[in-house]
């Protein structure tokens, strides 16, 4: 599975698919990288995978009125290590990333090494809602000497991509459906004064660790990080003013930081100038890449280009069809055009 | 880039007379977070005749480069953190009792009752409790923290210490057995292996020990320190809990952490950091050529020196690797002398067959 040789996807669907069906938990993120090289080979000027195993693809050399810009779309997912494996096979384990109980029960997951398992729990004390502590995976193991994992074995939960016309589900929209508006947008992007750097970052859900050490070796002057943010649009939901099909959403700020004002403006009016639909996001908790690359060396203006998504951190994240074609194409137009506010 | 007359062979690690005085000085050091002096002076001492460079940078770590033999060698960055948990004298009550907060993670249970030491002179005190005659059944059921604590220097001791000035447990190293026990185990032991690998350095490699300052209260000393070694690998040599005793119920343990005696524990995943693959394999595989037990921590919350280095400039793929300790941030730790010795034996080893390229492999 590591040198996956895969045509470029024909359609965007297919690739959704592809790359939500790639498991890559934090740490572990090999395998969706390899997959994410396939499809941009031939499209950059040049790749590397730095030394956190980041990879980051430039396209294009500063001309007039061009920036060293970032674009950063993570990679990895919430996923699970296993911790202990007992004498009756059973896999104790810690979650990486927020991974809540609720998702866990019944759930399926896919070993980086291939071996599958069932997620159970022991008897409940009460009502309460079991701590991850009182959950195992069952391999199938008998005991622990058949085991097929063991402690450190990374997995990541095992769901089908499944296409609803107008909205699309899978494990791991968050984040892999931004690493298909930059795969697009790389591939749609012809003329630019800019330097482009599409960095697919690792290790975000466990603390922008990757975006961190990327911005510093990219060292960009204008930063623009592509992900998820939570919707408000479903039955009794938190307060979020987000709604799938609206359009992507240009953020505001989150939990982890404040979008430069320049930047979110910026975005608008591209977004207005194309007469592509838009919405503004102020996420309450929650962060991204984009706090990354803000603080990096000696700070850098930095925004996010996010998509609504519902379900976020479980098996089955739902994304608009619609907000993913509008979101390449303002990003495709604000990358083909000068920067002339910095 | 292996050099084949430089073998583990070399060098022996032991913990005997002279080790273990030099461990003795180290532990018996005052040097909460903030004021590692004592420890910082020892270590200039004893590693200076061997280095090629030593330097305090402006936070206060020491900085201490070994060239090996020969250009472009793999610039491998190990950490020890100097400091340890303690107290901070906050309040002068007057009659030498002083109210304190605590520095690190110290569990209030752990408090009352304990000898400390107070500041650069290491003025003995105790923080005292209400004697058992005196309390009620209720009062005996409630645990009491820093804030209802005093630590009690005696009539006088108001002149010999002040606000600000920092107190730690008064426990001195003892060998018992096969175990050490002691204060401050976190991370003298790691400081006192560090010092042994730039005693004994290899040569295939260039030393970057950082004997870094202020990591129990957030990895900061390890942060300016990478920045100023730029390096290509990182390692933080640390301990870690081991909570193996038994389960009395006849159920599996299955939350030990660490095992005593299963030698030096590898880290794959902890609060801070997720332990580069090829580094833990490089580890692995190097235990296990030269016959040294090892285990893995199990993946857990917490955090070393690792979690800084790793994110520094443009990234240093790093690991960790713990003597494991029962009772950490207590007044007494307890170790296996042998694995403290088999980290420092792991630890050699593995650098001692370091190849830069490993970190061109594939992960599959």
């Amino acid at each position: 599975m590591n040198n996956i040789q895969q045509a470029p996807a024909e359609h965007l669907t297919d690739l959704v698919k592809l790359l939500t069906e790639t498991p890559g938990p934090s740490g572990a993120e090999h395998r969706i990288r390899a997959a994410v090289i396939d499809q941009i080979s031939g499209l950059a000027d040049e790749v590397r995978t730095d030394a956190l195993g980041n990879l980051i693809a430039r396209k294009g050399r500063k001309t007039e009125g061009g920036q060293r810009i970032m674009i950063s779309a993570h990679i990895d997912e919430i996923g699970l290590m296993v911790t202990h494996v007992d004498e009756n096979g059973f896999a104790r384990f810690l979650m990486i990333g927020g991974v809540s109980p609720l998702t866990c029960l019944g759930g399926r997951v896919l070993f980086m090494n291939g071996a599958r398992g069932v997620i159970g729990m022991e008897r409940l004390e009460g009502n309460a809602l079991p701590t991850l502590e009182k959950m195992f995976i069952d391999t199938g193991a008998a005991s622990a000497a058949e085991s097929a994992v063991q402690v450190g074995d990374v997995c990541g939960f095992e769901r089908p991509f499944i296409d609803l016309g107008k909205r699309l589900v899978a494990k791991s929209m968050d984040n892999r459906i931004s690493a298909v508006v930059a795969i697009e947008t790389l591939r749609a992007l012809k003329e630019s004064p800019h330097e482009v750097y599409f960095v697919f970052s690792v290790q975000e859900e466990v603390g922008l660790r990757g975006a961190i050490t990327a911005a510093y070796g990219v060292d960009p002057e204008l930063g623009l990080a592509l992900d998820v943010t939570r919707t408000g649009d479903t039955p009794r939901s938190a307060r979020m003013d987000v709604t799938l099909g609206k359009g992507p959403a240009i953020k505001v700020r989150d939990s982890s930081f404040i979008a430069d004002p320049r930047v979110v403006n910026w975005m608008i009016r591209e977004a207005e100038a194309q007469h592509i639909p838009y919405q503004m996001e102020v996420l309450e908790a929650g962060g991204t890449d984009g706090r990354a690359i803000q603080m990096a060396r000696a700070g850098v203006p930095a925004g996010c280009l996010s998509l609504g998504c519902r379900y976020v951190h479980t098996p089955s994240e739902m994304i608009d069809r619609e907000d993913l074609e509008n979101a390449i194409r303002l990003l495709v137009g604000l990358l083909s055009k000068p920067v002339d506010w910095l | 880039m292996t050099n084949q007359e430089n073998t583990a062979s070399d060098f022996k690690p032991v913990l005997e007379e002279q080790e273990l005085a030099l461990l003795r000085r180290l532990t018996s050091a005052l040097a909460v977070s903030g004021d590692e002096q004592e420890v910082r002076e020892i270590v200039r001492e004893v590693v200076s005749p061997a280095a090629d460079q030593v330097e305090t940078d402006a936070l206060g770590n020491l900085l201490v480069t070994k060239r090996g033999k020969g250009e472009n060698l793999p610039r491998v960055m190990i950490a020890a953190h100097m400091d340890e948990v303690g107290f901070m004298l906050i309040r002068d009550e007057g009659d030498g009792i002083f109210q304190f907060e605590v520095v690190g993670g110290i569990d209030a249970r752990q408090l009352a009752g304990k000898s400390v030491i107070v500041g650069r002179q290491h003025i003995p005190g105790v923080i005292g409790a209400k004697a058992i005659h005196l309390t009620t059944p209720e009062e005996r059921k409630r645990t009491l923290g820093s804030e209802q604590l005093r630590i009690d220097l005696g009539p006088g001791g108001s002149s010999l210490a002040k606000v600000g000035d920092r107190a730690t447990f008064a426990t001195q190293l003892k060998v018992a057995g096969p175990s050490i026990l002691s204060k401050a185990l976190d991370d003298r032991l790691g400081v006192f292996n560090l010092i042994q690998l730039v005693l004994h350095a290899p040569e295939n490699v260039d030393l970057l020990a950082a004997f870094t300052v202020q990591e129990e209260v957030g990895l900061r000393g390890a942060k300016v320190a990478a920045y100023h070694f730029d390096p290509q690998i990182g390692i933080a040599l640390d301990s870690t809990p081991a909570h193996d005793l038994p389960h009395f119920d006849g159920e599996e343990n299955y939350r030990y952490n660490t095992h005593l005696d299963g030698g030096p524990a590898i880290y794959l995943m902890d609060g801070a950091t997720i332990a580069d693959r090829r580094l833990v394999r490089w580890l692995v595989e190097s235990a296990q050529a030269e016959g040294i037990p090892w285990q893995y921590r199990q993946p857990n919350k917490g955090g070393t020196d690792a979690g800084s280095i790793h994110k520094i400039r443009a990234g240093v793929p790093s690991v960790s690797v713990s003597v494991p300790q029962r009772y950490l941030h207590s007044a007494a730790g307890l170790v296996r002398m042998d694995d403290c010795i088999n980290t420092l034996r792991l630890v050699y080893g593995a650098l001692t067959r370091l190849d830069a390229s490993i970190l061109n492999r594939q992960e599959n």
